[in-house]
């Protein structure tokens, strides 16, 4: 019985699922913080100007995460499907 | 002729048995901290995760060719009679350990009982050990670690991030990345273990000549897998789903998030680097991970023993009781009946026995465990007289399973 066990490739899988989790769920985390910063712009900003900009932006910065992660759902069900 | 047809389709019944336990014990992975959270209200969360279950099935048929990753050697010795030896194991322990509320591996308990089943049907070298440690126990050990850690770190991380904004505006962002998250998980279950099924029933239809050697599952052989994991999947765990979202930890919507994104991506990796590992584990060891990681770290270690126990059995146990139907199963049509209603009664026992505790969508996010100390008697019915001798207090109840 030889044992061959491969755990180059072990640590290589621990360490990409590792590294994905937590760039996924960074993303994630900053377009949440993007939205509410916006929500709170504009409760700020119904009276002055200056909240737009901010609005925008956030909303801006939101919307590029969540692509970000609506790639790699993507990406995963390209995975589960081949 | 006559006697083979008759394994062959009770081979198959059982087989969509065990693919409905399997449907219904996992559940829980994917939807547990969803309907925990409140992403997810329960009957919605079972609905989705049975859509995609099914959906799942029909994706690919890339690992129905075998079904045990060359853990047993298949071409040696896989005759029907010992894979329905093999499924009246997996499905007895996925009972037993769901009546106790504890999320344990399907596929172990599958592979166990291949295992147990081959032993006894073709001998210790029909058994690949060194396949098992490299394929199964090696990855059992290390993923749910790997989950948990990062599970762990991206909890910190979310939170940390998220520490200015208003917890309500954030909580309702991450319950709305949870519905993904729990979505991909169940499409992913759905597409690995209704094809364990699919495979199974394929290779006894090859073994009966039904199938000429490397066909590809019937349509007909998909579409039930899909429906019987679908079906379990709908009926819903209870039990589980309650240990899993709450009886671990107090799970929010960030640690919610966290903890299912880990086990999506240690599922995915793992199993496009070819690691036959287990959803319950991973996801089990994801929601430790983000309990350990939130705000107030916390987390029932009692329970999370009680797991770690449930895994490291699962497998042996599943291979004792399948080996001793296999023993029974091998004296021929009387022996496959005993078997078959040793099955019957069995999973009849442990139903009646869950409904003096019932689990529903009603209490699911309740934290009172499930009685340990009410499913203890039933253990020893079930585990130490699993090929047949009908104990008597279970007898009188087989009526009304039936």
């Amino acid at each position: 019985m030889s044992m061959s066990i491969k755990w180059a490739a072990l640590a290589q899988t621990a360490g990409v699922s590792f590294a994905v989790t937590v760039a996924v769920v960074t993303v994630f985390s900053v377009g949440v913080l993007a939205l509410s910063r916006r929500e709170a712009a504009l409760e700020a900003g119904q009276d002055g100007a200056p909240g737009a900009g901010a609005g925008k932006g956030g909303l801006a910065l939101a919307s590029v995460c969540f692509a970000v992660c609506a790639a790699v759902v993507l990406y995963g069900l390209s995975l589960i499907a081949g | 002729m006559e006697h083979i047809t008759f394994l062959v389709a009770v081979v198959i019944i059982t087989a969509l048995a065990f693919d409905f336990t399997n449907g219904f014990h996992d559940t829980a992975n994917a939807m547990a901290t969803s309907i925990a959270t409140g992403a997810l209200k329960p009957k919605v969360a079972v609905t989705i995760a049975a859509v995609l279950n099914f959906a799942g099935a029909f994706l690919s048929v890339k690992v129905a060719s075998t079904i045990s990753g060359g853990i047993v050697n298949e071409k040696a010795g896989i005759q029907p009679s010992i894979i329905f030896a093999a499924l009246v194991g997996a499905i007895l322990w996925n009972l037993l350990t769901w009546l106790r509320g504890l999320p344990s591996s399907s596929s172990h308990a599958l592979y166990g009982g291949l295992i147990g089943a081959t032993v006894v049907g073709v001998g210790m070298n029909g058994v690949n050990f060194a396949t098992v440690l490299s394929k199964i126990v090696i990855p059992a050990v290390a993923s749910p670690i790997v989950a948990g850690l990062a599970a762990w770190g991206a909890t910190k991380l979310a939170y940390r991030l998220t520490r200015n904004t208003d917890e309500k505006t954030s909580d309702k962002g991450f319950r709305k990345g949870q519905m993904f998250s729990a979505s991909l998980i169940s499409l992913a279950h759905g597409t690995n273990d209704a094809q364990k099924t699919m495979g199974i029933i394929t290779l006894t239809l090859v073994s009966a000549g039904a199938l000429h050697k490397g066909a590809t599952p019937p349509v007909w052989v998909i579409a039930s897998a899909g429906a019987a994991i679908a079906l379990g999947t709908y009926m819903g765990g209870w039990r589980i789903i309650r240990s899993m979202g709450s009886g671990l930890a107090d799970i929010r919507p960030p640690q919610g998030l966290s903890s299912e994104t880990a086990a999506a991506t240690v599922i995915l990796t793992s199993s496009s680097m070819g690691y036959g590992l287990s959803t319950t584990q991973v996801c089990s060891g994801g929601i430790m991970g983000a309990g350990l990681g939130g705000r107030n770290p916390r987390l029932n270690w009692g329970m999370a023993r009680r797991m770690v126990y449930t895994w490291g059995l699962t497998l042996p146990a599943a291979a004792v009781v399948s080996g001793l139907a296999a023993l029974v199963v091998d004296q021929g049509t009387w022996g496959v009946v005993l078997v078959g209603a040793a099955l019957v009664v069995g999973s009849g026992a442990m139903y009646l026995v869950s409904r003096r505790q019932p689990v529903h969508a009603g209490n699911v996010n309740e934290v009172t465990p499930v009685d340990a100390t009410v499913a203890a008697e039933t253990v020893e019915t079930v585990e130490v007289t699993p090929a047949g001798t009908t104990t008597t207090p279970t007898a009188a109840s087989t009526t009304v399973a039936a």
